[in-house]
This record gives C-alpha cells, sequence and structure tokens, in this order.
C-alpha cells in the first residue's frame, strides 16, 4: 500500500479511538509506530515526547508530524497531520450542529451544569500534576507564583491583559536573569 | 472579517500552547472572551464535549468555534491555523535545527515559559471553580447546589486515588459531573 495512505489512515485510527489527548494518544502511537509497523525506532519516539514538551500544539500533533516527515517528507508528514486532525474534525463539526438543540431538554442541561463544575476542577487537578512535575529551584518556583497570582488577579477583576503578554514577560525575565548569571560567572573567572 | 480574525486569533493559540491541552485552555479563553465568540457557559461545556470526544482537546475546540461563528469554512480555518505552528516548528527541527532545543538561550527561555503555563492554568482552575461555587467578585451569587456538586467530585478524585491507586480519568469525571447536575440540579 502506499505509504502516504498508510500514514494518514494509521493516523486516522489514532486520532478516532484516543480520547482526551495527550498522553493516552502518545502510548497508541508507540504502539501502532515502533512496535506493530516499525516506523520508528522506540528512541525517536523518547526523543520526540522530550521536542513536544518544548514545542507549541498537541503532542499527537507534534508526534505525528515527525513520524510522517520520517517515512516520507514533507508529504508524509502532511498526510500523517491530516490523519490526527480529520476524525476529529469530523466529529467535532457534527457535534457543533447539534449541540444547541440537545441543551433544550432539561435533564441535559442540568448534566451540563454538572458537567460545567466538572471541568473548572479538572483543570485544578492538571495544574497540581504540572507543579509536582516541576523541578524544585527558586526561579522557576517563584515565576510560577507570580504569573499563578497576576493571572488570578486578571480573571477575578477582569483586567486586559492577556496571557500570551504574561508568557512573553516570563520569558524575557528568565533569559535576562540567565544572561546577568552569565556575565556575573565571566566577572568571577576573570578575577581568578 | 471573520475568517481572519479566527485564523490569527487560533494561530497565536497554536503558537503559544506550551504545556499540552490545559496549558491551551487559558489562550483560547482569552481570545474567546476578546472576540466575543461564545460566552463563558458554552466554552465550558465545549471544553467537557472536546475532553469526552476523540482527538486533541485544541483541535477539537478550535473545530467548535470556528463552525459556531463561520459555519464548515470557519471550523476548517481555525482548526488549520492552531495545527501550522506546532507542524511547522516540528518540520523545521527534525528536518533542519535538531540541536535547536538544547541551545542555551532557547533553554533559558522555556525555563521562564514553562514554569508561567502552570501558574497561568492553576490561576484558571481556582478561579474557575470559585466561579461556579460563589460566582463573580462585582456579583457574587453563593451556589449550594454547585459546592455540594464540588465537594463530590474532589472527594471522587482522593477516593479513587486512595480506592485503586489510580487517578480518576477525565471522561470518568465529566461522567459523575453530569450525574450529580442531573440529580442535584433535578431536585
Amino acid at each position: 500500500m502506499n505509504i502516504l495512505i498508510s500514514l494518514f489512515l494509521t493516523f486516522s485510527k489514532i486520532g478516532l479511538f484516543t480520547f482526551g489527548g495527550g498522553y493516552a494518544m502518545i502510548s497508541m502511537i508507540e504502539n501502532e509506530c515502533v512496535e506493530h509497523r516499525k516506523w520508528i525506532s522506540h528512541d525517536d519516539m523518547m526523543n520526540i515526547t522530550v521536542i513536544a514538551e518544548s514545542t507549541p500544539g498537541p503532542i499527537a500533533i507534534n508526534c505525528a508530524t515527525f513520524t510522517g516527515y520520517k517515512k516520507a517528507g514533507f508529504a508524509g508528514a502532511v498526510a500523517a497531520t491530516l490523519g490526527i486532525v480529520v476524525p476529529s474534525f469530523t466529529v467535532i463539526y457534527l457535534i457543533s450542529m447539534f449541540l444547541g438543540n440537545f441543551l433544550k431538554f432539561t435533564l441535559i442541561a442540568n448534566a451540563f451544569k454538572g458537567i460545567k463544575i466538572a471541568v473548572g476542577i479538572l483543570i485544578l487537578n492538571a495544574a497540581v500534576t504540572m507543579v509536582r512535575k516541576m523541578p524544585r529551584k527558586k526561579l522557576p518556583k517563584t515565576i510560577m507564583f507570580c504569573s499563578g497570582a497576576a493571572m488570578l488577579c486578571i480573571h477575578i477583576f477582569d483586567w486586559n491583559f492577556s496571557s500570551v503578554s504574561l508568557m512573553l514577560l516570563a520569558a524575557v525575565i528568565s533569559l535576562v536573569i540567565f544572561m546577568i548569571n552569565g556575565i556575573s560567572e565571566q566577572k568571577g573567572s576573570v578575577g581568578k | 472579517m471573520i475568517y481572519l480574525n479566527l485564523f490569527f486569533g487560533f494561530l497565536k493559540v497554536g503558537c503559544f500552547a506550551f504545556g499540552g491541552a490545559y496549558g491551551a485552555i487559558p489562550l483560547i479563553r482569552d481570545v474567546v472572551m476578546s472576540n466575543k465568540w461564545l460566552n463563558d457557559e458554552m466554552l465550558t461545556y465545549m471544553i467537557a464535549v472536546s475532553e469526552s470526544t476523540p482527538g486533541p482537546i485544541m483541535v477539537n475546540l478550535a473545530t467548535y468555534i470556528g463552525s459556531s461563528q463561520a459555519g464548515f469554512w470557519g471550523a476548517a480555518v481555525a482548526t488549520l491555523a492552531v495545527v501550522l505552528p506546532s507542524f511547522l516548528i516540528i518540520l523545521m527541527i527534525t528536518a533542519l535545527l535538531k540541536t535547536a532545543l538544547k541551545n542555551k538561550y532557547v533553554q533559558a527561555v522555556m525555563g521562564g515559559l514553562k514554569p508561567c503555563v502552570i501558574g497561568i492554568v492553576f490561576a484558571t482552575g481556582i478561579y474557575m471553580v470559585l466561579e461556579n461555587c460563589v460566582g463573580r467578585v462585582f456579583s457574587i451569587n453563593v451556589n449550594p447546589r454547585a459546592i455540594i456538586i464540588t465537594i463530590l467530585l474532589v472527594a471522587s478524585i482522593f477516593s479513587c486515588q486512595k480506592l485503586t491507586g489510580k487517578k480518576l480519568a477525565p471522561t470518568r469525571l465529566i461522567l459523575i459531573g453530569a450525574i450529580l447536575g442531573a440529580v442535584i440540579y433535578g431536585v
């Protein structure tokens, strides 16, 4: 079978059968692409997971683009990425046409009130997990506390300051501190 | 023009969505609220639907918001925009700059971005829980039913962890939330 079609179909399958996104997808991708089809090695898979952590965007898209490119260049990357996107696009597009009608039933509307609360807790829970995995150093901790406090104020008082600006600010501060440390280290070594 | 707004709005989300799906939610909230595409209520419902349907949550949200604003082509434009940055960045890293991420300046920038994202996700979670239970700061509205559901949901996370040693899957928590909502708001 043509490799492009095969990439598209495999990643469609992964896209269609993994719920909740993120890490659930990684084990499925590992299963399909490393063990079953041997498109990439286990080491490749580890590398791309690390890269995905430091690059923006859904981790499944990162893995699909990488695997597709390794197997069949640019066209392969496009085929694999489309494979991940098409099933969820179709499902959500269909839901978007009916959701409004569903919410007219009282029972479903009540259920969604409960779901709304669950979503808040889910996000909080995700944040707790992220904090546990964070390096226990002074600088990241401080940045986390300050940006958390700032974001809470932005939400509560409806300040006009976007989370993207906050992220850029944190990145600049971290870079400046890194460069100042570098300069003082250099001076120290010259002094000796 | 709505297509351009959708494209650039979700391009921004795609460029800054570090830290997986939950890292992207505050960004999507920002973009959606500032353009008044959906209200808070609908957006939260859609986060739950995205979590319970297959595929990456970011892609699901982009598709839904695009479709709600400008039909099929709106959905297509928003989805393309949210995927494009990560597609291009991975392509660049695998094809050209294999060591770009090991560069010490890139590492320094990452060292600032990652904890900031965690702080933002934390604040958004706290705010959403507070808003559900006691309303907004300028219109306080204590909601006993929501408080009961919150307590029961947190209890089910902890008891699942204690009893089975495993984490409660997000889809399960959403299901429990739906049942509790139907029962407690029903009576």
